[in-house]
């Protein structure tokens, strides 16, 4: 579904991104893991198109076309979805009507009819008790005023209704309680399905618990140093991220480029 | 370049929508300004003798006057005598006996701007004045209206069938010696609409006045007259628009509201007269005296302005708050993009007891358009009690614009409460983003977010402008947005 290729990026003159490979197929869910400041939230925002971002080598392709050249929107009309690390206020524009305008923005590029605002309720509705979203939520402006757990909350309600082929997770977990995070594990799990993937990015193990992955990667200065197993978490959890300093063209990188890329 | 400043430059380049041309037979004066042309307009009005002599009072007074100069807009000197003072559609036959005898031309041309003069179609909740150039072609509902006692009509007719009550309230609110343009209004003023609500009653619809400026070259004086006996309401609204002309044009307005004991006036505004192009040539010089007097006690004056429109834009609907308990509001939209360049804002004048203001405006700078804000809140030392709360906010599109906030507070009395709390800030790349990750494309995203910051003064609009400024919103942000 998604494949990266030695991918490159640079944020105000200064390289973040420094040879990403990562290859998603339908149905999986990788975790990445890594400390501040690693590139995680790079990698999540180049996926999406954010053009303060530059990518300066590499290719990603998604479903078979070239990702790099499509406008966000387009993206998103493709299936993709950005839970965002910092959920943007928009005053004065309501969360409901947002979320109807952007679920109508995608079916009318996919050739759908509009819904309407009622059938949008219910929908919004359905898929508000799922996330455990208190209901006054919709009459407000689009994360004006919430707190950081009801932003995260708001984000998995955006992907449950516009049911995204590849839903890229920023950080969900920071920000939350125990139960509010396993309320949104529960959102994210129902949500999983042979035809989609989840690429979920955290520098704690704890989501994992809940959203269990089946590929981890280990994220450090730019680069994936190490992939494996849902264990990878939990060995890292217990040694943090000390083992895999960068290493410029060290073994370590080799061994990544292998297990990560593992072609066809 | 980013993504955002192409979207804002797009909006730069918007289109105006109302620019076309009327090919309509029309009655002038001559270009320029004297007293032989002010006893003419007089004349064609078969005005009574008091108002000439205050036409004229009002023109000796204008020429010892200096051109305001303390607002922040930027403009070459206005030439008086290159303007035509009256122009009017030539009527068909001798005159117009109903509403069916409009000539058909400036029927049509009401129908493109999509106002019917017909009074059983859409707008049917809406009576209209419709006002080109120099006077009121016509108005709808009128005996609809009058059943209920109430007079709605052209400032001519008022001054012709009414003329005590014009005669009592012109000019009691802004005297003719107000500012340079209102006094130069109060000389030259043409026609424009009159209105009397009489006591108790709520008026059983919503009043309209459209000005449309079609001929080249002349400028629009018209006044406006509005009052609210005891106990009344009111609900008002003016919309505006002109054709692309690549010189300036003139437009300088009276508008005066009374309100007295008990009685409300809300007032509407949705201002889109041509902007000028991307170059800033062309466009209305929008210079208007709006003010309003709450003449007696728990009285009500409220404003309401969405001001797209306008190569300049100065322009400060006021409330003096005579009576005890009365209440002043100013909501205000005020969007310069291009070089349009806006400076509007209100004045509050707290005199009785316990009066109350309240000021929310909201400035958006797009393209080169400068925004000021000027407000000013002043209570006098009877105003016990008096309280204001205003709100400036101001939204930039890009980095080539500007906005200002010149807020003035006068406080002569130690009761009274004034809050202010001012706030600017840029669309942002992250907003922007936002919304195009979720699927809606920039330009929706843009008037998305314009008109969520706008949405506490559009919920001041009644329903159906509300939905009509969104759209003009949308459509100023044409290019930028959706
Ligand atoms: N917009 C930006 N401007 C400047 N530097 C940035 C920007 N975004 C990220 N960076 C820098 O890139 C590096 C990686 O950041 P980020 O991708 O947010 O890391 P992570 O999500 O792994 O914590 C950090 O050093 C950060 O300061
Ligand atoms: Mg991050």
């Amino acid at each position: 579904m998604l494949e990266i290729r030695d991918l490159h990026a640079k944020v105000e003159g200064r390289e973040i991104l420094r040879g990403i490979d990562l290859r998603v197929n339908a149905g999986e869910v990788h975790a990445i893991m890594g400390p501040n400041g690693s590139g995680k939230s790079t990698l999540a925002q180049v996926l999406a198109g954010r053009d303060s971002y530059q990518v300066t080598a590499g290719e990603v392709r998604y479903e078979g076309r070239d990702l790099l050249t499509l406008a966000p929107e387009e993206r998103a009309v493709a299936g993709i979805f950005l839970s965002f690390q910092y959920p943007v206020e928009i005053p004065g524009v309501g969360n409901l009507y947002f979320m109807r305008t952007a679920l109508n923005a995608l079916r009318l590029q996919r050739g759908l009819e509009a819904i309407d605002a009622m059938d949008f309720l219910t929908l919004a509705k359905e898929k508000m008790k799922l996330v455990e979203m208190d209901p006054s939520f919709v009459n407000r402006s689009v994360n004006e005023g919430f707190s950081g757990g009801e932003k995260k909350r708001n984000e998995i309600l955006q992907m449950a209704i516009l049911e995204p082929k590849l839903a890229i997770l920023d950080e969900t977990d920071s920000g939350l309680d125990i139960d509010a995070l396993r309320t949104i594990a529960a959102g994210v799990n129902a949500l999983r399905a042979p035809d989609r993937a989840l690429l979920v990015v955290t520098h704690y193990q704890r989501l994992l618990e809940y959203i269990v992955p089946d590929h981890v990667h280990v994220m450090v200065n730019g680069r994936l140093v190490a992939s494996g197993g849902k264990d990878l978490a939990l060995e890292l959890e217990k040694r943090g991220y000390a083992g895999f300093e960068p290493q410029p063209a060290t073994p370590a990188t080799n061994a990544t480029r292998t297990a990560v890329g593992a072609r066809p | 370049m980013s993504a955002v400043q192409n979207e804002l430059r797009a909006f730069t380049e918007r289109e105006y929508q109302y620019g076309f041309v009327t090919e309509i037979e029309t009655d002038e004066v001559p270009r320029g300004l004297n007293e032989d042309v002010i006893r003419l307009i007089s004349s064609k009005k078969n005005e009574p003798e008091w108002l000439l002599a205050w036409r004229l009072k009002a023109y000796r007074h204008w020429l010892t006057m200096a051109e305001p100069s303390w607002a922040n807009v930027v403009h070459p000197p206005i030439d008086y005598q290159d303007i035509i003072y009256y122009s009017a559609p030539k009527p068909k036959g001798p005159g117009l006996k109903s509403l069916d005898e409009v000539d058909p031309e400036v029927r049509a041309m009401f129908n493109k701007l999509g106002i019917s003069l017909a009074e059983q179609e859409r707008l049917s909740g809406v009576a209209v004045d419709a006002i080109v150039d120099s006077v009121s072609v016509g108005t709808t509902f009128k005996d609809k209206l009058a059943a209920v006692g109430v007079i709605f009509c052209s400032f001519s007719e008022a001054v012709r069938d009414h003329p005590e009550l014009v005669r009592e309230y012109l000019g009691s609110v802004v005297p003719y010696s107000d500012n340079k343009h209102a006094t130069l209004n109060s000389a030259v003023f043409t026609d424009g609409s009159f209105c009397y609500i009489p006591k108790g009653l709520r008026c059983p619809m919503e009043l309209s006045t459209y000005f449309r400026i079609n001929a080249a070259d002349t400028g629009q004086f018209e006044r406006t007259l509005i009052i609210a006996d005891e106990g009344s309401y009111v609900s008002y609204l003016e919309g505006c628009t002109a054709p692309i002309r690549d010189k300036n044009q003139l437009h300088a307005a009276v508008v005066e509201l009374v309100a007295l004991k008990d009685a409300q006036i809300k007032y509407s505004t949705v201002q889109n007269w041509y902007p000028g192009d991307a170059e800033g040539r062309g466009g209305i010089f929008n210079f208007v005296t709006k003010r309003g007097k709450c003449a007696g006690a728990n009285s009500k004056i409220s404003w309401t302005q969405v001001e797209t429109g306008s190569a300049i834009t100065w322009k400060y609907p006021s409330v003096i708050l005579q009576g005890d308990n009365s209440v002043g509001e100013f909501y205000s939209v005020a969007l310069t993009a291009n070089r349009q360049q806006a400076d509007t804002g209100t004045k509050m004048i707290h005199i009785g007891k316990n009066t109350r203001s309240t000021i929310l405006s909201k400035g958006i700078s797009a393209g080169r358009g400068q925004n000021t804000y000027r407000g000013l809140v002043k209570i006098l030392p009877g105003a016990t009690g008096a309280r204001n709360h205003t709100q400036c906010d101001s939204l930039l599109l890009g980095d080539q614009c500007g906005a200002h906030t010149f807020p003035y507070i006068e406080v002569k009395n130690p009761s009274a409460r004034v809050e202010h709390e001012a706030s600017t800030s840029k669309i942002g790349e992250d907003q922007l983003f936002y919304c195009r990750q979720r699927g809606i494309p920039a330009e929706d995203a843009v008037s998305m977010i314009v008109n969520g910051f706008c949405r506490e003064v559009f919920k001041e609009l009644p329903m159906e402008f509300a939905v009509e400024a969104q759209k003009l919103l949308s459509v100023s942000l044409e290019g930028c947005v959706g």
